[in-house]
């Protein structure tokens, strides 16, 4: 369908995209477009302005800050999958990211887009969250650092305020011995998790030191698996592991749609979580 | 209405256009270029796959305002001098079609894939053109065209 009447304002600077979003309260940020625009052309919908950031400098690159990753909200998924930086320092976001939509979308999508859209079938927000990412966003009232747990509020639903942008997120380094994996269930090549498992695993002689979990679509936001995290804290790799991730659906509301039902979901949660783990264990 | 200046297929063009109308639309409406199909509502098929400053992108989940001061390549700028681009030729010889309506979407991407890697395995064809779907499901005869077409461009850029 051909979307429903907007105005379009390309926006010359930060400052001026936040006041163009203060100022009228219905005006939603354009990114990439990936996600809003299939919205817009199936009338899910009616923004009456879109504020066009693409092309912002100030929300683009990744950049290296010593002890974290900064990774510009307006960074395609093709550049953040493609980046030193991120390869070597954040490997799970750049393993994750060649693993959302296909190629074409990837060349449009963003980093930031993606997570701002708090779609919880998204690949990344589980991630940034495993992570403890912080959020960086800028509104007429300055500069504000979310972190990754208080970002996620509801099912399509930010922490971000009327008027707020988010300009990047700040990925800390995890260091030597981590192993990382995503493993996404889904049905065909280019679509949504069914359920998801991010995981970040620590190892020292041969037991976990610490596990990091996050879950995609197992509830109206990325969750962390925290009771598996607590069971795996100094387990040697072996039946211990597949036993912890047993809990790996507890304290989830996982959503009811035509690929699967809650208990499936909870199944899937706890197989993927073992694998994930087993992954990342494994990896260097 | 904003004001508009893209280049299609080696040509520039000035546009006042709506901000709603999609760069697809811009294409095929506007300028012509009815080679580039629409074949869903949803940025699934990739029907409309064309490259956006040497990138594919699916021309429905693209503004043309986003496309403002952009070179695009379709499907109808392939061809140079009356001759088939060469992953068009190896598509035809192939006979990596049934209804050809995925067609376009198909060579962008396969031309894009081998931007990255000019000697694709099966399954990095199979994994690089994810985001086109073939509704007649005749992917075989497709994977083993880009295969070729992958060939025949890897020997023009040898044999000058």
């Amino acid at each position: 369908m051909i979307p429903a009447q907007f105005d379009y304002v390309r926006a010359g600077s930060l400052g001026e995209a936040v006041q163009e979003l203060a100022a009228d309260e219905d005006a939603k940020v354009l990114a990439g477009g990936q996600s809003l625009l299939p919205l817009l052309r199936l009338r899910l919908a009616y923004p009456s302005k879109l504020v066009d950031v693409g092309r912002l400098p100030e929300l683009t690159g990744v950049h290296d800050r010593g002890d974290h990753v900064f990774i510009g909200a307006m960074a395609t998924h093709d550049e953040v999958m493609r980046s030193g930086v991120v390869n070597a320092d954040c490997p799970l976001v750049a393993l994750t990211t060649t693993k959302v939509a296909d190629p074409a979308v990837r060349h449009r999508g963003t980093f930031g887009g993606s997570l701002a859209h708090c779609d919880p079938a998204g690949d990344l927000p589980a991630v940034v969250l495993a992570l403890e990412g912080v959020f960086v966003t800028r509104s007429p009232e300055g500069e504000r650092e979310i972190p990754a747990a208080e970002f996620f509020v509801d099912y399509l639903e930010s922490a971000l305020r009327p008027g707020e942008i988010l300009v990047g997120v700040r990925i800390p380094k995890l260091g030597a011995g981590w192993g990382y994996h995503y493993e996404k269930f889904h049905r065909t090549a280019q679509s949504w998790a069914i359920v998801g498992v991010a995981a970040a695993v620590k190892r020292s002689n041969g037991a976990i030191e610490e596990a990091r979990i996050g879950l995609t679509n197992m509830g109206p936001t990325p969750v962390r698996a925290r009771a598996v995290e607590t069971a795996l804290r100094g387990v040697q790799l072996g039946d211990q592991v597949r036993q912890a991730c047993e809990e790996a659906a507890a304290d989830t509301s996982p959503p009811s749609d035509l690929h699967a039902q809650p208990d499936y979901r909870r199944h899937l949660a706890r197989v993927l979580t073992h694998r994930a783990i087993l992954n990342a264990a494994g990896s260097p | 209405m904003p004001r508009i200046a893209v280049t299609v297929d080696g040509v520039k063009y000035e546009e006042e256009v709506e901000p709603r109308l999609l760069l697809v639309h811009l294409l095929r409406e506007r300028l012509g270029k009815t080679g580039t199909p629409v074949g869903c509502d949803t940025s699934n098929c990739g029907a409309c796959t064309v490259m956006l400053d040497g990138k594919s992108v699916k021309s429905c989940s693209v503004l043309a305002v986003q496309a403002d001061g952009c070179d695009i390549v379709t499907i109808e700028g392939l061809g140079a001098n009356g001759s088939m681009h060469p992953m068009q030729q190896a598509f035809h010889e192939e006979h990596a079609l049934q209804c050809g309506y995925c067609t376009p979407g198909m060579v962008m991407a396969a031309i894009d894939l081998l931007r990255d890697n000019p000697d694709p395995s099966e399954d990095a064809i199979r994994e690089g053109l994810e985001g086109n779907l073939c509704r007649c499901t005749g992917y075989c005869n497709i994977v083993r065209a880009v295969r070729r077409g992958a060939q025949e461009m890897g020997q023009a850029v040898r044999t000058p």
